[in-house]
């Protein structure tokens, strides 16, 4: 029987400091062991349980995109006990992964339409791992427009600056990035996240929306979206909750009778209004 | 189903004597109090008409199991706890605490993530439930699909004729058992009338008291109503309920070291606690212990229905009779019915 409380193995083989506060790090890692390789087989959106022995175990959104082979990479954010742990470690180091856990975005439902993806903060990472496969030469062709728009409170706190350079110089990507005060250097836009998508103002018409990002920001894009005609079948979000297990036994990460965990943590916008309001 | 008889001495003679090649959990008398554990020489195994404070939940969902543990000098090998295939007995549990196996069931032993540590006790414990002739104050048993005979989650249920027991075979596993040991003998048409009386009896001792069928529509549009502004008022959030309920299957997992070796362990958590459900960012889907409380009554009379067909309650009583401020979980599901 397989242990799902069982770390599999991985190494760091990279570390990236991704924003200029200092706080939030990419980390690279590949498995210790080929077969486990071959089984983390995933579609964008899950998250994994990393682990580091004495200081436990946190959900962190994959970011890294599976047709980027042998490589998981995942984006955190300092902000206690363990992401003060993993910040301090250094390539090479091992650390443990649980999962795939919970579900992934519906890339199927996307093919042949236009897909917008409106992110804040450092919830973009899941969203790196959708766009990054979405324009992987092998996947383009089964959909439409792809629009970007992706804030953070300044050009310093914008995670994966190189690739967005790469992203903005392509023509089959609609590229938005901003900020929400910008400094001497910025040449792109400056402004919240729903002002600009209310600015870009994508079509809703044959278009899904995924909407990534601080609660507040997720509160005032809504009704953007809204007004621009999307029906809340086409409007996805991941939440966040406090989680341990990750497999749906802990009885912490439910709303209702849906254990985010398990069940998300992707929904459509009319899923989670069928939902009580208790996240 | 097959019924048997077997004199009562001489099954805990049978008892006793098979703590050798397996282990054997009974209820026993520790300080003034019944606690499950499992026997060792000289232990006397005590059934009496009270349940056991503490439900069976530890005997197959520890309060606090490892993991696995690891030695940081040593990065990347972990260590399982040995999985045996030793056999367990688990006898003179209650049917409500039997039943609550069916619900821990549902939980570890589901289809997308069997848990290796439950099922390996599950697997090998042979569950024998002796039935209530005489069901405390405290019981609703019979409200929640149980009752003080149900045969849910057992693999033997034994109704107590006095000097011995008649033996209702549940499983497979009960009737290899009972056909391993010869104390067992035919019961006969008089004791299946005497078993009659008894049952018939404890069951009209147990007083229909909620509807969980009707609470469960209350509940499924009720997540708004003012209802949940009341009942919490007197809590005090201790968690006591929620330690004690066979069903609560709530956990943490946390890691423990002591200088350069340690162990991954998953304790039992409570739902009534605010730090539950504390996001690292400061927000708390349920901040008060209004949300608590309702989420302890939701899950276990509508969220766990919707996903398992099946109430997470088994009416034991136990957190009617040991909460510090008297809170009763039916007054409350009685509320909910006339809300
Ligand atoms: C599905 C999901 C995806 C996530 N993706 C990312 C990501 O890509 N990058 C990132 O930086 N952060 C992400 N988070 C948040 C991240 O899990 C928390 O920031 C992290 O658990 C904080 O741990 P800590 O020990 O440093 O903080 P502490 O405040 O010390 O937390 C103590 C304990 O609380 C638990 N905890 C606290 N807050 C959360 C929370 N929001 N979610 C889950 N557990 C929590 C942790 O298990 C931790 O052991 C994600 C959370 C979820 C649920
Ligand atoms: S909720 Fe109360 S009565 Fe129901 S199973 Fe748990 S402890 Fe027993
Ligand atoms: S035992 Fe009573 S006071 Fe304690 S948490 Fe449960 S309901 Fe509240
Ligand atoms: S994290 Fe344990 S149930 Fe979802």
């Amino acid at each position: 029987m397989n242990n799902p409380y069982l770390p599999l193995q991985a190494r760091i083989d990279k570390v990236i400091m991704e924003t200029e506060d200092r706080n939030i790090k990419s980390f690279e890692l590949s498995f210790l062991n080929k077969k486990d390789e071959e089984n983390f087989q995933f579609v964008p959106g899950p998250f994994a349980e990393l682990s580091i022995p004495g200081k436990g175990e946190a959900p962190f959104g994959i970011a890294s995109s599976p047709t980027e082979k042998g490589m998981l990479k995942f984006s955190i954010n300092r902000t206690g006990l363990f992401t003060e742990a993993i910040h301090n470690l250094e390539e090479g180091a091992i650390i443990g992964v649980r999962g795939p856990l919970g579900n992934h975005y519906p890339v199927e439902a996307f093919e042949n339409k236009n897909v917008v993806i409106v992110s804040g903060g450092f919830a973009f990472t899941t969203l790196r791992s959708l766009t990054k496969y979405m324009i992987h030469d092998d996947n383009r062709s089964k959909y439409k427009n792809i629009t970007v728009i992706y804030g953070a409170r300044s050009p310093g706190l914008l995670l994966y600056k190189d690739e967005l350079r790469e992203w903005e110089k392509r023509d089959d990507i609609d590229l938005h990035v901003t900020v929400d005060a910008g400094d001497d250097d910025w040449k792109g836009k400056v402004g919240f996240v729903p002002a600009i998508t209310k600015e870009v103002a994508p079509s809703a018409e044959d278009t899904y929306v995924i909407v990534c990002g601080p609660p507040i920001m997720i509160k005032f894009t809504i009704p953007v979206l809204q007004e621009l005609g999307f029906p809340p079948e086409r409007i996805i979000l991941s939440l966040e909750m406090r989680m341990k297990c990750g497999i749906g036994m802990c009885g912490r990460c439910n709303i209702g009778s849906e254990y985010v965990c398990k069940d998300g943590p992707v929904f459509t916008l009319a899923q989670l209004s069928q939902m009580p309001d208790e996240y | 189903m097959k019924e048997m008889i077997i004199k009562k001495d001489a099954l805990m003679n049978l008892l006793t004597g098979r703590a050798d090649d397996c282990q054997v959990f009974a209820p026993v008398e520790v300080e003034g109090s019944l606690v499950i554990k499992e026997i060792q020489p000289g232990d006397e195994i005590t059934i009496s008409s009270m349940n056991t404070k503490a439900s069976i939940k530890e005997t197959f969902f520890p309060q606090r199991e490892r993991l696995f543990s690891y030695d940081l000098s040593k990065p990347g090998e972990m260590k399982e706890p040995p999985f045996s295939d030793r056999k367990r007995i688990v006898f003179g549990i209650r049917p409500c605490d039997a039943k609550s196996l069916t619900v821990f069931d549902c939980v570890f032993k589901g289809k997308d993530y069997p848990d290796p540590y439950y099922i390996d006790k599950r697997d090998n414990t042979i569950v024998i439930a002796v039935g209530c002739n005489e069901p405390s104050t405290t019981c609703f048993c019979s409200d929640t699909g149980a009752g003080p005979f149900s045969t849910d989650g057992a693999d033997l249920l034994l109704v107590d004729l006095d000097g011995s027991y008649l033996v209702r075979v549940v499983t497979e596993k009960g009737e290899s058992f009972v056909n391993e040991n010869t104390a067992f003998t035919e019961a006969g048409q008089q004791q299946a009338e005497t078993r009659d009386a008894i049952v018939d009896k404890a069951t009209k001792a147990v007083h229909a008291q909620v509807n969980p069928d009707k609470v469960k529509k209350k509940l499924d549009d009720g997540f708004d109503s003012n209802v949940w502004d009341i009942i919490h008022e007197k809590c005090i959030g201790c968690g006591t309920c929620t330690y004690l309920c066979p069903t609560c299957h709530c956990f943490d997992i946390v890691d423990e070291t002591t200088g350069t070796t340690g162990e991954r362990l998953r304790i039992w958590d409570s739902c009534m606690y605010p730090f539950f459900t504390l996001h690292a960012s400061g927000g708390n889907p349920r901040k008060t212990g209004k949300e608590r409380m309702r989420q302890r009554v939701m899950h276990k009379f509508k969220y766990f229905v919707d996903n398992n067909e099946m109430v997470a309650c088994t009416g034991c009583g136990r957190c009617v009779k040991y909460c510090p401020v008297n809170l009763d979980i039916r007054e409350i599901l009685k509320q909910i019915e006339v809300s």
